[in-house]
């Protein structure tokens, strides 16, 4: 199945309850008291998605730019299907992995082995599947013996390898991915970095949500500058950037290096 | 470590919301959630064995404290109740000790349902999973710990040899099916609800605590004499009249089982209802 996702003028809007009026007796007195209802009813909402419209195809890197509170994990969390829409539609086809949370099913009471073992559920993966997943999780993050012990005593290191190595062991056609994934991405592993551009490459539809520029400038083919929920500017990385920054931008010296001597560039589809 | 050594997760996702449904479109939508729920129930028994063990990790008898626990509670209360209602002690501690331990499960299933859906807030705001997995889950745990205190019933009965007859004990088969429909539709309800209304757990917590006086729990039907008839009107005693009564060895009357299924029925409308219109809206409401 070739991979898509269609959002045609989409809305979010969170109704804001807050503390007593939230509560059963506003509903009931709203109820009761006959006309005040359509009053009440006029509730604070939170509008974080304003009439959305993109369409991306199998080779397309979207970035996701905009300063906090724009809108840029609503839509990623609407494109993975957990907020549904109240106005407009969204349609993605293809297996899709959305690393929104990075805490996503860990449970620090469970052991590191458990941990893998849900999450392969969670996916949908079979028996084999799982215990190739727990072997590659294993590997990659350097458990070894502590894969059998609660997360909870793990060093935060150990942490963030282990949501690391399973949050990347999975290859989706359709990858979301939020900024927090590449937190600290200078002091990140080289074999972290490896490990995510392969996964990267290896997808065929891309959105990801960051500020980071010589990310957004490697990875993406469109960049998607979000503002309080509308979108502001959509086309080329480096234009949206630049708009979006107030100045020009480029690729850090440091990544053109490397490029040149890697010639790697995850940007381009496989 | 190369793209190709990469998992495929099995299945296809085909994802399709549109804002403005029909209620066919809702109605299709639910239907759906239910399915693929229940599909997963792999990961429901999973996730609810995992519930129990984390809860007892690091104690030595494990889940098997709720059953010393459930066992303390009905030796003390069955001979004090005994005593005070003056009833024959070989005959009242089975009957208490099955109550007890069919009344723990409908308790804390009820009280654990109102927390289905916000006790997983983490998870249904970071990954899409139909809702009647968490609901499921609540069922499947509890189930776990019926389990465990069966075994109450089981010593009470050793210990004072007192047997039921077993002709009947079978007939609690069809009453517990009818169990997890209704536990299920409950844990959809109530985590709808609490999720949406803060103030609905604390009125649960109430109606459960009158119900447990209400529904022939600690005491005997009979002991109403000729105004039994208004226990009919108790969804609670219907319900759990509806397994009770064959184990213990008195199958309930037809008209306790015509209105354990009428007041099933209107339940499972009611979560009908409100599941298919405020499905969709949940993981706003976390």
């Amino acid at each position: 199945m070739t991979s898509s996702i269609d959002v045609e003028g989409l809305s979010l809007s969170f109704p804001l309850y807050h503390g007593n009026a939230r509560s059963l007796k506003k509903t009931v007195l709203s109820t009761v008291t006959g006309r005040m209802a359509s009053d009440n009813r006029n509730r604070v909402v939170v509008e974080a998605l304003r009439d959305v419209n993109l369409a991306l195809r199998p080779g397309d890197r979207l970035a996701l730019v905009g300063g906090n509170g724009a809108g840029k994990t609503t839509l990623l969390r609407a494109m993975a299907g957990i907020y549904e829409p109240v106005a407009g539609r969204v349609r993605v086809l293809g297996s899709l992995n959305a690393l929104v949370d990075p805490h996503l099913g860990m449970n620090p009471e469970l052991t590191g082995r458990e941990n893998i073992m849900l999450r392969g559920m969670y996916l949908g993966l079979d028996k084999k599947a799982i215990e190739g997943l727990a072997e590659d999780v294993a590997a990659f993050a350097e458990l070894t013996d502590f894969l059998d012990l609660p997360v909870r005593i793990y060093s935060s290191g150990m942490i963030v390898r282990l949501g690391f190595a399973l949050a990347t062991s999975v290859q989706p056609q359709v990858l979301l991915m939020d900024e927090w994934f590449l937190a600290g991405d200078a002091g990140f592993m080289e074999k972290a970095r490896v490990r995510l551009e392969n996964l990267v490459r290896g997808v065929e539809i891309l959105v990801l949500s960051s500020h980071v520029t010589d990310v957004v400038l490697q990875w993406c083919t469109r960049a998607l500058w979000m503002d309080q929920g509308r979108v502001r500017a959509d086309g080329p990385p480096a234009e949206v950037l630049s708009a979006y920054l107030g100045h020009p931008v480029q690729l850090s010296d440091w990544a053109q290096q490397r490029m040149a001597t890697t010639g790697s560039d995850p940007g381009e589809a496989g | 470590m190369d793209g190709s050594s990469h998992l495929q997760p099995s299945e296809n996702v085909v994802l399709d919301l549109a804002a403005d449904q029909s209620w066919g479109e809702r109605n299709r939508a639910a239907w759906r959630d239910v399915c693929d729920g229940l599909a997963q129930w792999r990961l429901v028994w999973t996730l609810a064995w995992l519930d129990i063990r984390l809860k007892y990790r690091g104690s030595v008898l494990g889940p098997f404290w709720l059953t010393l626990s459930t066992g303390a509670m009905v030796a003390a209360m069955g001979i004090l109740y005994a005593v005070l209602f003056r009833l024959e002690l070989r005959d009242y501690i089975p009957y208490l000790g099955l109550s007890l331990v069919l009344w723990g499960f409908v308790g804390a299933l009820v009280s654990d349902a109102c927390g289905a859906f916000t006790t997983n807030q983490g998870m249904i705001r970071s990954v899409r999973m139909p809702f009647t997995l968490y609901a499921a889950r609540i069922v499947v745990r509890n189930l776990i710990i019926l389990g465990h205190n069966a075994v109450v019933v089981v010593v009470a009965n050793l210990v004072l040899w007192t047997w039921p007859p077993a002709g009947v004990a079978w007939l609690a088969l069809p009453g517990l099916v009818l169990w997890l429909a209704v536990s299920l539709s409950l844990a959809l309800l109530l985590g709808a609800l609490c999720a949406r209304l803060h103030d609905i757990p604390p009125i649960v917590a109430n109606v459960m605590q009158m119900a447990f006086f209400l529904s022939a729990v600690i005491w005997k039907p009979e002991q109403l004499d000729d105004r039994q008839w208004m226990l009919a009107l108790n969804p609670f005693f219907c319900l759990l009249e509806v397994v009770r009564g064959p184990l213990f060895g008195t199958p309930p009357s037809l008209l306790v089982v015509g209105c354990a299924l009428g007041y099933s029925a209107v339940l499972f409308a009611i979560t009908w209802l409100v599941f298919a219109r405020v499905r969709g809206r949940i993981a706003f409401w976390l």
